[in-house]
């Protein structure tokens, strides 16, 4: 793959880098409004050379306008998008060298497979063209990466769903793109497949190196996937960075609440010292936070405890078991219901009236 | 009870929710048998009647022989010039929106609704020497009216429809991410079009070019106001046909029924054979 010869015009594009050897992309205050509705707020990510990027937000949250205008495929009305050291936002998509996979495949169903992957390079300019017994050998070593290497002649319609998807990523391949986006590529597939494309995509990054940015709703499919993470809600950025930090440092609730199951709990703050129902938590905000607050808390940060020392108080509505762990429904007294996680034990009954501790958590200034 | 059987057999009926097979199979032949199969029989039975040779001696019959021409001929170029107008029509509909293309839409079918005479007397007032285009068109010494080409006016006219519904199925549903596909893949527009947008269009553009070529065969009351009627020159066979029956000459318009009827069914089987192999090779398995 990164052995072939690029043609000059791609060449000429991103050789000079002045915003710094590791930024590959870089958005800038970027803002785009669909008719009165607004889809991105001045949002600016730097994305560096040869990451493995997601994009993780709700639906509407902006993420796949966001990748289409890197693309080119959309336009954005104010703002800058620069590829290495140039602006690229008025460079048209053909021009623009990016590999796109999109969530449908988008396969030319009266191509075979071969004539598929071998698109991009055959739509080239006769003087650019590779010559045809290299864009077979290319095609070949495509289909030996996608491990698809006897469904050269096939057509897509006698594919599954998750061969066509890497028949799709092959043919993004092939054209060497500067960055490949993936909007959503695994959302149209079942679970298993999924999983499998997921560690599949992750090896064929580390071996091409190839900067990759994709669109997920999937928190799991994000965190388990990129080098870094960037969060948006609303059409805002808020917040980047490896999956570790995000989950470990989240910086506001919605990205907390947008990683996993999030408990909410009213709790008083003095001084950054957070208490629950008159008892310290091990909580603690930032110095001076002072007055009524919002405790959040993963499901695993409470802990079955005596009633003298819980913090919340209430029975069992139900339990159930997934994957060695134990996932227990408790109504609160005070009216809410929390889910606990802990260690596959025994089963509680319903009714059963139980103590919540909280061991762990997050509070965020208003 | 009887052992069940270990093979399935292979069954002439498929099994469906849906009741009523033999009656609507036996429906359906009968229908066809009585509308469509038995006066074919018939005319090709009256025209046997002639025998090898006389129906022979008919087609070869210079009048005759020029009006298959102009019919089949023109009818061939009225097709084509049909599919290329009306892709266009159904792509700028199905494409574009622009106020008023409810009313173009509609407007589209009036060939099909128009009595055909109407039609005719239209577009020959239309086109004669001293009508609106006609006019025009005499001042560059184009004669239209009274020659084949108004012939090929008409038949484009009835035409359009047939081409048009054909394909605006197909141009709806294709899906938009192909072509940004291809766009991010680095081809030029045109590239895109012809070799992603168009190629699954294939069938259905050969469709409807089979189906206005077979009403442009067909034609009889559009074309005789326009067309002039000359022998030898703008002489059409469906006109000819008519000309005999009156003549009493039924043996002779059956025989060049039969004709038509032949050179037709080839043509449209020629037509399938290349829609089934395109289908094959660009349409969706």
């Amino acid at each position: 793959m990164n052995g072939a010869t690029p043609t000059t015009s791609r060449r000429a594009h991103g050789v000079t880098n002045p915003i710094g050897s590791s930024t590959a992309i870089r958005v800038e205050g970027l803002s785009k409004t669909f008719d009165t509705a607004a889809v991105l707020h001045d949002l600016s990510l730097d994305v560096r050379a040869g990451e493995l990027l997601a994009l993780l937000g709700p639906s509407g949250s902006g993420k796949t306008t966001l990748l289409r205008i890197i693309a080119g495929l959309d336009f954005p009305d104010r703002g800058r998008i620069i590829f290495g050291g140039d602006d690229a936002t008025q460079v048209p998509v053909q021009e623009r060298a990016v590999g796109f996979v999109f969530q449908h495949y988008a396969l030319f169903k009266h191509m075979s497979v071969a004539e598929n992957i071998a698109y991009g390079l055959n739509a080239r300019k006769r003087s650019d063209r590779p010559a045809r017994a290299e864009i077979r050998r290319r095609v070949g070593d495509l289909l030996d990466l996608i491990k698809l290497s006897g469904f050269a002649d096939r057509y897509p319609s006698q594919l599954s769903g998750g061969q066509r998807q890497r028949i799709a990523l092959a043919r993004a391949l092939a054209v060497e793109p500067r960055v490949l986006l993936l909007d959503e590529p695994f959302g149209a597939l079942d679970a298993q497949v999924r999983k499998d494309l997921r560690r599949w995509l992750r090896e064929i990054h580390d071996r091409t190196g190839q900067t990759t940015i994709f669109v997920t709703h999937d928190q799991d499919e994000a965190l388990e996937l990129s080098d870094r993470v960037a969060v948006l809600d609303k059409g805002r950025l808020e917040q980047v960075g490896t999956p570790d930090e995000v989950q470990e440092n989240p910086v506001s609730a919605t990205v907390l609440k947008f990683l996993g199951d999030t408990i909410e709990v009213e709790a008083i703050a003095q001084d950054g010292q957070v208490s629950v129902d008159g008892k310290l938590t091990p909580v603690v905000g930032k110095r001076g936070l002072t007055g009524p607050v919002k405790l959040y808390a993963r499901p695993w940060q409470l802990q079955f405890a005596e009633s003298s020392e819980a913090h919340l108080h209430g029975t069992v509505r139900s339990s159930y078991r997934t994957q060695g762990r134990q996932r227990i429904e408790v109504d609160r007294t005070e009216g809410k219901t929390v889910v606990v996680e802990a260690s596959d034990t025994a089963r509680l009954a319903a009714g059963l009236p139980v103590g919540l501790r909280i061991v762990g958590g997050y509070v965020f200034a208003e | 009870m009887a052992e069940p059987p270990l093979r399935p057999r292979r069954r002439f009926r498929q099994p469906s929710v849906i009741p009523g097979f033999g009656l609507t199979f036996g429906y359906a032949l009968t229908v066809l048998s009585l509308i469509v199969l038995l006066p074919l029989a018939a005319l090709v039975l009256r025209a046997s009647k002639l025998g090898f040779s006389g129906i022979w001696e008919v087609a070869t019959d210079p009048r005759v022989a020029s009006a298959l021409k102009v019919s089949f001929g023109v009818s061939l170029l009225a097709a084509l010039t049909a599919s290329v107008f009306g892709f266009i029509v159904a792509w700028v509909l199905t494409r574009y929106t622009f106020p008023g293309r409810k009313i173009v839409d509609a407007v589209v079918d009036l060939p099909f609704a128009l009595p055909t005479a109407v039609a005719g007397i239209a577009l020959a007032a239309l086109y004669a020497p001293n009508g609106l285009v006609g006019e025009q068109l005499a001042k560059l010494g184009i004669e239209a009216a009274y020659t084949p080409l108004g012939i090929f006016i008409a038949m484009v006219f009835i035409g359009l429809p047939f081409a048009v519904r054909t394909v605006q199925p197909l141009i709806v549903e294709i899906d938009k991410e192909i072509e940004e596909a291809s766009a991010t893949l680095g081809a030029g527009r045109l590239h895109t079009l012809v070799h992603v947008v168009l190629p699954p269009l294939i069938p259905a553009v050969l469709t409807g070019f089979a189906l206005a070529f077979a009403r442009g065969v067909g034609e009889y009351g559009s074309i005789i106001f326009i067309a002039g009627n000359l022998p030898y020159v703008s002489e059409i066979a469906p006109l000819l046909i008519v000309i005999k029956l009156s003549e009493y000459d039924y043996g002779g318009a059956c025989a060049i029924a039969t004709i038509m009827l032949g050179i037709s069914f080839l043509t449209l089987l020629a037509i399938n054979l290349i829609q089934a192999w395109s289908r094959r090779r660009f349409g969706y398995v």
